[in-house]
């Protein structure tokens, strides 16, 4: 659930700044490979987070100066990140640690796990909340943050101004492509952390295009929940159950496809029904 | 000079980003190779080590120009329907299924899977085209998760339907000679849906730039309102165009199978489908120019290849030099200050001209 929580988060930042950011498979999967280079070469956990961010936020910025500065259609942009990212990380795996698969033969830091005192020794409920990866709980947080960001601030603000009329905002003297260049690096931090978890905290190495659509799953979390804080926690957590029970059932050979296709089939299901509404209420008014 | 330079801008345009790519390319491959003229070599020239390369290249390119055409029809209507990947997987279960379960002479065999295969990508198009001409639903988040819903469906149906229990992979059973599409030039696997795919492409061509409809898709593309105003049913031309799309990427898939797996053996994707974005963009969304796009990227995929084999560069570095044209290519502003210099040039000339006429 975590990474899809942090890139849901990153998803729904930029679509209420009005775009669809489908490059989120391409930041995580390069945040995920600095983290381990660096904390596996500097032996510094700190600095592997830091190179994770900073991958995945300069990520975000070639995006955003080939969308907003070179006009590039950000679909096809983001498209051709995600290539980019997939590529260079299995070329750098290869040099740094000469293989094409994973990275087990660096020895990579991972983030640690927290209990919680006092809770953690209450049965069941101490099972469940506690003794999770530090980043799982910082997804939590984020939730919080990205409420308070988008409702609670004036940047918050002019995001869902520039994402509802562009023309609107900045006829009131928002500069768009400015707020949009914002939506975009906040998305690639938390797009970045999503990918930091899964290498350095899911597992504690780097393997080829290890985010396995995780990017995408993000968007079709973010439009299931309606791109707000509770439904995209809500969402992030509907999907990481079913990916549970899928692994279960696959276990017990039965069909664990079906459950797999649910949350896809969800969120075609919600979009269609939310685009529904909106044209019965464009026909009212 | 310039006036050429303004009407084939954007092929310079094209070509100048592909030679910014393979500089980029050899930059890196000199600073990692220790054998930098070998790998250089290979880089640019290795499909033409070997005839069956130079197959390789034929072979691959055939599914991506599909794809491209597949890609390219919504495109040109403005629908990002980027579910060709999708349509290709879940029609080719489903016509393999088809192909292993029913008894034909080959001359029959062979179109009714191909229209099998069509049918249900045409479904996998339906769907998203209907909730966009219906309910103006985002097609692209629509067909991202159409990709998805395919990949397990088409699991599920070759696992508990058709899987060949004697394999050690999920593979389906092999399908019977009557559906083979044979191969005809030795030492390669070129086959017969190479020249379905030439075809193809003309047959595309003639339906964008000569008919009506193709007529309708392109304007409904460049201003779905004006189209509406001059008489265009949009609502057919948005469905249609990702109908017909999806037909093309579901015999995109079942060529590939019947020709050179002869059975089903994905297990995941196989990325044509997003090949098929990139080369609507080089190409434009020109059928023409999306086959040429589609050999030039199968020609240096294949040299990743023979890098990977004969080298110390690894084959990702291919990777990297589509990922870079592609991006040069959709910056739209990219080059366009040359552009606007020539323009206004040009324009100065004509004005001289026109003043010492009169």
């Amino acid at each position: 659930m975590t990474p899809i929580l942090f890139a849901s988060i990153g998803v729904a930042i930029t679509t209420l700044s009005g775009a669809v950011n489908i490059s989120l498979e391409g930041t995580m999967l390069i945040s995920a490979f600095f983290g381990v280079i660096v904390s596996a070469f500097t032996k510094s956990l700190i600095l592997g987070l830091i190179a994770g961010i900073l991958a995945g936020v300069a990520l975000s910025s070639i995006l955003s100066y080939f969308h907003l500065k070179l006009k590039a259609d950000i679909i096809l942009a983001a498209i051709a990140l995600n290539l980019f990212a997939s590529g260079l990380t299995v070329f750098l795996l290869y040099i740094f640690a000469k293989d094409k698969g994973t990275s087990s033969s660096l020895r990579s830091l991972v983030f640690p796990s927290i209990d919680i005192p006092i809770l953690k020794d209450i049965p069941i409920v101490g099972e469940i909340f506690s003794g999770h990866n530090i980043l799982t709980y910082f997804a939590l947080l984020s939730v919080l943050i990205f409420y308070i960001l988008i409702f609670k601030t004036p940047l918050g603000l002019r995001i869902r101004a520039v994402g509802q009329n562009p023309d609107a905002a900045s006829s009131v003297g928002i500069n768009v492509n400015k707020i949009k260049f914002y939506a975009l690096i906040l998305s690639g931090f938390f797009g970045a952390l999503g990918g930091l978890y899964l290498s350095m905290g899911y597992v504690s190495w780097f393997a080829r295009d290890m985010t396995a659509g995780r990017g995408f799953i993000a968007i079709a979390a973010s439009n299931l929940g309606a791109n707000l804080p509770l439904g995209v926690f809500l969402a992030s957590i509907l999907f990481g159950t079913l990916n549970t029970i899928a692994i279960y059932l696959s276990s017990l050979q039965i069909p664990s496809e079906f459950i797999q296709m649910i949350p896809y089939v969800a969120t075609i299901i919600t979009l269609a029904i939310y685009s529904i509404q909106a044209s019965r209420k464009k026909r009212k008014s | 000079m310039d006036k050429y330079v303004l009407k084939y801008f954007n092929l310079i345009r094209t070509i100048i980003a592909i030679l910014i790519g393979i500089f980029i390319c050899i930059l890196i491959i000199f600073i990692i190779s220790k054998d930098p003229q070998d790998g250089l070599r290979y880089f640019l020239l290795g499909p033409f080590t070997s005839v069956s390369r130079l197959g390789n290249v034929i072979e691959m390119a055939s599914p991506i120009i599909l794809c491209g055409l597949a890609i390219a029809i919504p495109f040109q209507a403005e629908q990002f329907n980027v579910g060709a990947e999708g349509a290709l997987f879940i029609s080719a279960a489903v016509a393999t299924g088809f192909g292993v379960s029913t008894a034909f002479p080959k001359i029959i065999h062979i179109p009714l899977i191909l229209l099998v295969a069509g049918g249900v990508g045409a479904i996998w198009g339906f769907i998203p085209g209907i909730l966009k001409a219906k309910w103006n639903t985002n097609e692209l988040v629509v067909t991202l998760m159409m990709n998805y819903v395919a990949l397990f469906l088409s699991l599920y149906i070759i696992n508990f339907h058709f899987r060949d229990k004697k394999a050690n992979f999920l593979v389906s059973y092999q399908l019977p000679k009557t559906a083979w599409f044979d191969q005809f030039i030795e030492n390669t696997r070129i086959h017969y849906g190479v020249l379905l795919t030439v075809v193809l492409v003309i047959l595309v061509y003639i339906l964008l730039y000569k008919t009506k409809l193709g007529y309708e898709i392109r304007m409904t593309g460049l201003n779905i309102n004006f189209a509406k105003y001059g008489g265009i049913n949009t609502f057919k031309i948005i469905v249609l165009s990702q109908v017909i799309g999806g037909f093309i990427a579901g015999i995109a898939g079942i060529s590939e199978v019947m020709g050179i797996h002869r059975r089903f053996n994905w297990q995941a994707t196989p990325g044509y489908g997003w090949d098929g974005v990139t080369v609507a963009i080089i190409g434009r969304n020109h059928p023409i120019l999306i086959a040429f796009a589609s050999i030039f990227i199968a020609y240096i995929r294949v040299s990743g290849q023979v890098l990977n084999l004969l080298t110390d560069v690894p084959s990702e570095i291919v990777t990297i030099f589509e990922s870079i044209i592609i991006l040069l290519i959709t910056a739209e502003a990219f080059l366009s200050q040359w552009k606007y210099k020539i323009t206004v040039r040009e324009a100065e000339k004509r004005e001289v001209k026109v003043e010492s006429a009169s």
